[in-house]
């Protein structure tokens, strides 16, 4: 059995190597030559090709488009600088309004509140004046009333006196009448 | 003793129409001319034809996807632009901010790598980056471009990435010969991670496709090629990913060497 075997497997190594040569491909050293010179050629190929054409290529397309990107974040960051900016002019011009209507609502009131204090106090001298003038007015009718007062006290003391049969003197009786009117 | 079984029923199975042929995906042939005709230097191969295929690819991403040079970009330019952004970022944080010369170098890496691992994973395609030539080279590639940095940017500071300073005194020739052995096995561990990773997936897929002709367990071999595939989609991203990354791990070391 184990000579048999060993014969088979010497037939078979026998075969391949009628096939292929000798055993494994990998160690047909003939062939060295040929694969190494193919693989220089190859690699040299792909080395002028990448290193020439490909990779500066795809690394400025990188750049491009990281520069780009850049570009455009800073853009979007001025943009919104931009919108910060105006938000802030509108409020400025917002609070300025409001701050200039607030001072024409002042100017009006303080205006009318001059007219108003100038109205009144005209007013109030004329009532002034007018009172003093009712006062001066009542005073001498007071003063005239005591007047004919006192005079018809004296002619009525008079005609009483005539009636009652006395003769009096009438500057005596004026005095008398005068007299008792103050007291 | 079971693997050897399993190798016997292949060869039996040759027999009855079972064909395993796992790694002839593989195998690198002229395109033009006979199959058994010598593979010089120069000739035009599988090789030739799915390099030329990724090679296009990029030049039709990031060339003529970019070509509006849109400030709002087209679905195109749009992806040139995120494997732009994505690699370029990678770059400065894992590489630091002085390493941001270096990436074209990087992209180029990341997208020849990436491209190659996507194509391959097209049926009846060959993949490129699960050969070791390749990975090594491409590996090498780094490594040495790392190292001339190294010493071009720091002189024989660049010697303190194997010294570390912050061990203790006896540990330290011990630790430089750990450091300057896993220095030099970067190259080794960087092309075969990769190169390993894609093969093995292509190679259980064949093996599944291998089972899918036999009527018992087709379905079952569908299904496995489906989840597989599937795996192997995030496969090639992330080992074109993980490439790129020790890239510019290896690169900070280089133009930051103390620890």
């Amino acid at each position: 059995m184990a000579t048999e075997t060993e014969n088979g497997v010497a037939d078979a190594a026998h075969g391949a190597a009628e096939a292929s040569g000798a055993g494994m491909p990998q160690l047909e050293f003939s062939t060295f030559g040929n694969q190494i010179f193919w693989l220089v050629v190859a690699l040299v190929i792909i080395f002028f090709v990448l290193s020439k054409i490909a990779l500066p290529r795809i690394a400025g397309v990188l750049a491009e488009r990281q520069g780009t990107i850049t570009n455009d974040l800073a853009a979007a960051e001025e943009l919104k600088q931009k919108a910060v900016d105006a938000e802030e002019a509108y409020k400025k011009a917002l609070a300025d309004a409001r701050a200039e209507a607030n001072k024409i609502v002042a100017d009006a009131k303080a205006e009318i509140q001059s007219d108003l204090d100038a109205a009144q106090a005209k007013a109030d001298a004329e009532i002034a004046a007018k009172t003093a003038e009712s006062e001066k007015a009542i005073s001498e009718i007071r003063a005239g009333a005591l007047e004919s007062a006192t005079e018809v006290a004296k002619d009525t003391t008079k005609e009483i006196l005539a009636a009652m049969g006395f003769s009096a003197d009438a500057k005596t009786v004026d005095a008398a009448v005068s007299e008792r009117i103050k007291g | 003793m079971v693997r050897k079984t399993l190798v016997a029923t292949e060869a039996h199975g040759e027999e009855g129409g079972l064909v395993f042929h796992p790694l002839d995906q593989f195998i690198v042939k002229p395109l033009f001319g006979e199959a058994g005709d010598a593979v010089h230097w120069y000739t035009i191969t599988n090789v030739t034809l799915w390099m030329a295929l990724a090679v296009i690819a990029i030049v039709a991403l990031f060339v003529f996807g970019s070509r509006g040079r849109a400030i709002v970009p087209t679905r195109t330019q749009s992806i040139g632009e995120i494997l732009y952004g994505f690699t370029y970022k990678m770059v400065e944080d894992v590489a630091g901010k002085d390493a941001v010369k270096f990436f074209p170098y990087i992209m180029t890496l990341f997208m020849f790598i990436l491209f190659a691992n996507y194509l391959g994973l097209l049926p009846m395609s060959f993949a490129t980056t699960s050969h070791i030539a390749v990975t090594a080279v491409l590996a090498l590639a780094v490594f040495l471009t790392v190292t001339i940095v190294g010493f071009v940017k720091n002189g024989a500071k660049f010697l303190g990435l194997f010294w570390v300073s912050s061990a203790p005194l006896a540990l330290r020739p011990i630790l430089a010969i750990i450091e300057l052995i896993s220095y030099f096995v970067r190259p080794v561990s960087h092309s075969i991670r990769l190169g390993g990773n894609i093969m093995a997936g292509h190679a259980v897929m064949k093996v599944f496709a291998g089972f899918a002709a036999v009527a018992a367990i087709s379905p079952f071999a569908v299904v496995s090629i489906t989840a597989i595939y599937g795996l192997e989609v995030l496969v090639a991203g992330v080992q074109a990913y993980v490439f790129t990354i020790l890239t510019c791990v290896y690169l900070h070391d280089a133009l930051h060497p103390s620890h």
